[in-house]
């Protein structure tokens, strides 16, 4: 039972992050229909950036762990930005309306590109930090098995859900999130009405960007270490999760998430490490197959 | 003047995407990681994109887009040239003599092989394979499996591997029938993902990360390529002295056969019937489905004769490396083919060949020049290029199939001319059309 607890506690973190991720997949999808195949490899720079930033402030010499981790979560997440408004601008904008194919090769293409300039730019081996915040809560103490909730997955915990709550306030209240919202269920009829679509999709972009390097910067805290890689196989899963959740719904993305990770989590600890992995990606194929629409999305009606 | 505020404005953009990543690199110290700064890297990227977008403002203003069209155009058009020439280049590779170059040349032709074999599924048939590699891998693991356990020699294993490879496409093919472009692609790389770690994990058959050590090598009517010259082998047969070339000559042309033999199948097939509803599916589904065409058959087909050359590729890599691990199939794979195609149009037979060329050999050419440059001029500039380049690869690869896409989504050599059309403007009496035949 505690060990079953303890799972729980730690698939609820993975599936944070993975949370994080999905939105932007399923924000992008359902404004312009496709899937960002470079997000997950936006997610990985932004675990870099995140890594830079660490290592800069402590070689500046600021010790306070608070004020780095703030400082470091809006250089990542800024910068990260300005990435994924480079990756629309530059491989998915000059396509639109062009055969369908293209946009998704381009995406692809993209998503090789960031991952090997950041192999060739910071390396191809993995990177190691000493955790940053140590120690925990010991819940429940059976004397075999200790429970325990570290003060980083809490900081996960509480960093996801405000940066969430803070993001569904922009989709929900400001004008930013209405456009976003309007231009979802059709895009040119909110071109006609005056919505500026090319800036709506930029700042989808931008703000999917924005919580992937989030979530990249929660990956380098949990895990610790981080590589050119981590990106595709987090992606694919990432993906899963939106795609479970009903791509297009915003909580959707959340809730599948969160289930990915306890499914992964679970799995990994009740049946093999190894095909972890398979895990994830059966249930994509899973889910595609026998409940296209996920948990929360709407039936696509093909128009001729 | 507004030029040098956009180009200025680039440049900030730039100086923030490679600010970070090419300026502070991450690397191992005393004390874990420690950041090292590289100035004059990141300036010069930077300078890069300041110029660059400058004079593709500059540049943008004067010419005429059709240039494009035309230089295509004239690329279609030497290929009726083109072709022979290269056919008979590649026939006569060998004959220089040079290891270097026909070990070169085997790879190249190997991708060229695998390009053609996704040529069908995705620039025939449309559909996005993103798991290619995967049927590469079947082939190649059914070859080292059946050959170190049953004794079976490559060319009875080399039928059965295809054979293996496309059952695996219909059946890999058959849950994502219903599935569009995009969530085909992904689950498509899942299906790559998952026989790969399978192939690593199911230690008592594969020998799991160690791979398969001792495949045989392929022999010509039954004389086999061994250095001891006896009476069976291919030396002793012929009474020459036995080399180490000749076994490699012959593998270029076992892999040259079988290119060609993927061509000749491709092209045969894109005239039937069964070519053209795949060239249909990829222009529309629903078009194809009111037409009548049985879209689940066209795509079914499409996969398991793809994944077919595949296989074949796969037994072929199996036997001419004498080992096999699953290091050999992961997603780069499937993107470096995939690129291969796109970069070659899409459709193009021509233009896959020139692609794996330029794209497999042409870097690796480069990488040899830069390298003897260096040596030449005692300077280690070139030769530090030479070594850094192959890690360059995929890098440009990614940036070649972005590029490509903006520039010419119908491909470099547009294959895309349909394979039956009207030739004969009919002249039609008025009658004929006011009473409807027209």
């Amino acid at each position: 039972m505690a060990y079953a607890l303890q799972q729980l506690i730690n698939g609820v973190t993975l599936g944070m992050i993975y949370g994080l991720i999905a939105v932007g997949y399923t924000m992008v999808y359902g404004i312009i229909g496709m899937i960002n195949f470079a997000h997950g490899d936006v997610f990985m720079v932004g675990s870099f950036l995140s890594l830079i930033a660490l290592l800069g402030l402590s070689a500046l010499g600021i010790t306070s762990v608070p004020l780095a981790l703030a400082l470091t979560l809006l250089f990542a997440a800024g910068l990260a930005a300005l990435y994924g408004w480079t990756v629309e601008r530059v491989a998915y904008r000059p396509l639109r309306g062009s055969f369908r194919l293209a946009p998704l090769i381009s995406a692809i293409g993209m998503s090789i590109t960031l991952q090997n300039f950041v192999q060739v730019s910071q390396g191809a081996r993995v990177k190691p930090i000493e955790a940053i915040i140590p120690g925990g809560i010991r819940l429940i103490d059976t004397g075999d098995f200790a429970v325990q909730l570290s003060w980083m997955q809490i900081a996960i915990i509480v960093i996801t859900l405000t940066i969430l709550g803070l993001f569904t306030w922009l989709v929900t209240k400001t004008p930013l999130g209405r456009t976003m919202r309007a231009c979802e269920p059709d895009l040119k009829m909110a071109s006609l009405l005056g919505i500026d679509t090319d800036r709506t999709i930029s700042l989808t972009f931008v703000i999917g960007a924005a919580l992937a390097a989030v979530a990249g910067f929660m990956f380098l805290l949990y895990y610790g270490v981080i590589d050119f890689y981590i990106g595709f196989i987090a992606g694919v899963k990432a993906f899963t999760a939106a795609v479970l959740g009903g791509i297009g719904s915003l909580p959707g993305a959340v809730i599948g998430g969160l289930l990915i990770g306890l499914i992964e989590t679970f799995w990994s600890a009740y049946f093999s490490v190894e095909y972890k992995d398979v895990a994830a990606f059966s249930i994509l194929i899973v889910v595609l197959i026998f409940m296209p629409t996920g948990l929360l999305g709407r039936a696509e009606v093909e128009k001729v | 003047m507004t030029a040098l505020r956009d180009a200025f404005l680039s440049a900030i953009v730039a100086f923030g995407l490679f600010g970070p990543l090419v300026g502070l690199v991450t690397a191992n110290g005393e004390h874990g990681l420690a950041l090292t700064a590289r100035p004059i890297a990141t300036a010069v990227i930077v300078g890069l994109v300041f110029f660059g977008r400058l004079a593709m403002l500059s540049w943008r203003g004067r010419t005429p887009r059709a240039t494009n069209r035309a230089l295509a155009e004239r690329i279609t058009r030497s290929g009726k040239y083109l072709t022979p020439v290269l056919l008979i280049a590649a026939f006569a590779l060998p004959f220089t003599g040079s290891r270097y170059y026909i070990d070169l040349g085997t790879l190249v032709l190997t991708y060229i092989m695998l390009g053609w074999g996704l040529n069908i599924v995705v620039g025939l048939a449309g559909l996005l394979d993103l798991g290619y590699v995967a049927f590469y891998a079947v082939g190649a693991y059914s070859y080292a499996i059946l050959a170190t356990t049953f004794g079976l020699g490559f060319w009875t294993c080399l039928p059965l591997a295809g054979i293996l490879a496309a059952l695996w496409g219909v059946l890999l093919g058959f849950p994502v029938l219903r599935l569009r472009g995009d969530y085909l692609a992904i689950v498509t790389l899942a299906f790559g993902e998952i026989i790969r770690i399978v192939l690593i994990n199911w230690v008592s058959l594969t020998n799991g990360p160690n791979g398969i050590t001792g495949i045989p090598r392929p022999t010509l009517f039954g004389l086999a390529f061994s250095m001891d010259g006896g009476p069976g082998t291919f030396a002793g047969f012929f009474n020459i002295e036995p080399e180490v070339i000749q076994r490699i000559i012959f593998l270029y042309y076992v892999i040259f056969g079988l290119a060609l033999l993927t061509n000749w199948v491709s092209l045969r097939l894109r005239r039937l019937p069964l070519g053209r509803a795949w060239e249909a599916l990829r222009e529309d589904e629903v078009a194809c489905r009111s037409l009548g065409i049985n879209v689940r058959n066209t795509k079914l087909t499409a996969f398991g004769i793809g994944a077919l050359f595949g296989g074949f590729a796969g037994a072929f890599f199996a036997t001419r490396q004498a080992f096999v691990s699953p290091e050999s199939f992961t997603f780069i794979e499937s993107a470096t083919v995939l690129a291969i195609v796109v970069l070659g149009g899409l459709g193009s037979q021509l233009g896959v060949a020139l692609a794996a060329i330029v794209m497999i050999g042409g870097l690796e050419v480069l990488r040899d020049l830069l390298s003897t440059l260096g040596d030449q001029l005692h300077s280690p500039f070139f030769g530090d290029i030479a070594n850094e380049l192959p890690l360059y690869r995929m890098l440009i690869f990614g940036l070649a199939l972005v590029v490509m896409m903006v520039l010419r989504p119908r491909g470099l050599v547009s294959g895309r001319t349909p394979g039956v059309a009207l030739t004969k403007v009919k002249e039609i009496a008025p009658e004929l059309v006011a009473q409807g035949r027209g």
